[in-house]
Formats: structure tokens, C-alpha cells, sequence
């Protein structure tokens, strides 16, 4: 059987790449890109805490048959919350680019008062 | 070494090949294509979890409508490679390789550590079918099943507003 910590270590890198690429990256579409990949990798960690429930042996919480899919049905949400976020998104980023063609993250300032 | 470490070993290792790919490739398009990988291999990861319905849901949602939409705004706007692009000695690299760093440490130390070599159970065979997941989304989580299709509903509203307003 595989660890649950193997599943964790995937998560754990890949929300860190995600990260590094949101600090070092300039073009605002690969930042989202990597926003996308950091929800991926949380949803990973919870499908696996969902299948795999380290807290049921140490006693402390009794689980009903409903609890178990807790972590896929927040799985679920995060997707509906991610899909309604890149339309939006995507929309911002649109027309940001109609006005500024060249966009570089780090000048943008409009909403500066 | 038995087939499904094997296949969990390719998988991750696909997965995490490709993030890298999105955070380093030059190009737009190259990310966005990467990251379809990266989000297909996440799918098999959820298979050999067993959360079927899950990685299903992965690969219609993610795969088929969002990195297409991804797609289809890096191919509209004809967005190239950054122009200033990823220099090597590029100060935010810095505190962004320390933070990760800082966070890989703290995270492994306080949760992975303590979990290696623990025993717990394993959920039961049906778990991430689609009658369990359906079961549970239409009686004890309705009410957030429904403030979702708010959600997306006001997404759609906003996505509308902002491509049609005249600039």
C-alpha cells in the first residue's frame, strides 16, 4: 500500500513550485496558471487525507459513514470555485492586456489612488 | 515492488516533472501545455486513490474546460515569451527559493515526519463512487451545492460584464 506521506510529499512539491512560480514569474496568465496548479496540489493532499484518516486512530473522533467524504466534496467545491475564479480571471486579464499590450506584473499600478 | 507503487512512482514523478515545466518553460503556451500534463497525471493519482468520480471530474473540469480556456485566451491575445523573461540572478528568486525552502522544512517536519510508519485505516471500497459522492452532495451538503450554483452563476454574470465593456 502507499504511504499517505508519498501523496503529501507530491502535494507539497508541487503547491511549492506553484508558489516559486507565482514570486518569479512576470506574465500574469502563467502566474494564474500556477495559482491553478497550488488548488491541484491542496486537492491532492485532500483526496488523500480523504481516503487515508490518520486522526481515526488515535481515537479522539468517532466517523460516521457521511464524514469519510467530507474531503471529496470539498474537493468538488474547490473545482466548482476554480472554474467560476478562471472565467473571471481570464476576463481581467483580457482586458488588461487590450489596454496594455506589453503587461509586466510588476508596473501595473492603476488601481493605485 | 509491486505494480501500483510502480505506477504511483511514474505518476508523481510525471506530475512533478511537469509543474516544473510550467514554472520554467519560456513560453506561454509551453506552461499552459505542461500544465494539462500535470493536471492529467493528477487525475490517475486520484484513480489509484480511488476516488474514480474525482479524477473524472479532474479531467472534464480542469483539463477540458479550464486549461482550454487557457489556452484559448494565450492563443487570442498572441502572448509571446516574457519579455524580460526569467533572468538567472533575478533578486525575487531569492526570497522566493527561502520561502519555499522554509515551508517544505516546516511542513515536513510537523506533518509528514510524524505520519511516516503510522498505521490507520482506509476508507471503504466504495468511496469515491459516484453514488456515495452523489448521496452525501444532495442531503448533508446542499446547502453549499446550491450557494455554488450562485457562484458560478455570478461568475458567468462578471465574465459577461467584463468582455463586453468598452474599454
Amino acid at each position: 500500500m502507499i504511504p499517505l506521506s508519498a501523496y503529501l510529499s507530491v502535494s507539497l512539491f508541487l503547491f511549492l513550485t506553484g508558489l516559486v512560480g507565482i514570486i518569479i514569474r512576470q506574465s500574469p496568465v502563467v502566474m494564474f496558471m500556477c495559482i491553478e496548479m497550488m488548488l491541484n496540489a491542496v486537492n491532492l493532499s485532500f483526496v488523500s487525507f480523504a481516503r487515508y484518516a490518520p486522526w481515526v486512530a488515535s481515537g479522539d473522533i468517532t466517523q460516521t459513514a457521511s464524514q469519510w467524504m467530507t474531503g471529496e466534496i470539498t474537493v468538488l467545491f474547490v473545482m466548482a470555485v476554480a472554474a467560476a475564479e478562471v472565467a473571471v480571471g481570464l476576463g481581467m486579464i483580457m482586458s488588461i492586456y487590450k489596454n496594455e499590450p506589453d503587461v509586466n506584473v510588476d508596473a501595473l499600478s492603476n488601481l493605485k489612488g | 515492488m509491486q505494480g501500483r507503487e510502480i505506477l504511483f512512482i511514474v505518476l508523481s514523478l510525471v506530475a512533478c516533472f511537469a509543474g516544473l515545466g510550467v514554472v520554467l518553460a519560456k513560453h506561454p503556451i509551453k506552461s499552459a501545455l505542461s500544465l494539462v500534463v500535470n493536471m492529467f497525471s493528477i487525475a490517475f493519482l486520484y484513480f489509484t486513490l480511488e476516488a474514480n468520480m474525482l479524477g473524472i471530474t479532474q479531467i472534464m473540469v480542469y483539463v477540458g474546460a479550464i486549461m482550454v480556456l487557457f489556452l484559448f485566451v494565450v492563443m487570442l491575445l498572441n502572448i509571446g515569451s516574457d519579455r524580460s523573461g526569467m533572468k538567472i540572478l533575478d533578486l525575487k528568486l531569492v526570497p522566493a527559493i527561502l520561502i519555499a525552502l522554509l515551508m517544505f522544512s516546516l511542513i515536513s517536519f510537523q506533518v509528514l515526519y510524524p505520519l511516516f510508519g503510522m498505521q490507520y485505516p482506509v476508507a471503504d471500497e466504495g468511496f469515491g463512487s459516484p453514488e456515495a459522492i452523489g448521496k452525501s452532495l444532495f442531503s448533508q451538503y446542499v446547502l453549499p451545492f446550491e450557494v455554488a450554483s450562485v457562484l458560478l452563476l455570478v461568475g458567468i454574470v462578471g465574465a459577461i460584464l467584463l468582455a463586453r465593456r468598452k474599454a
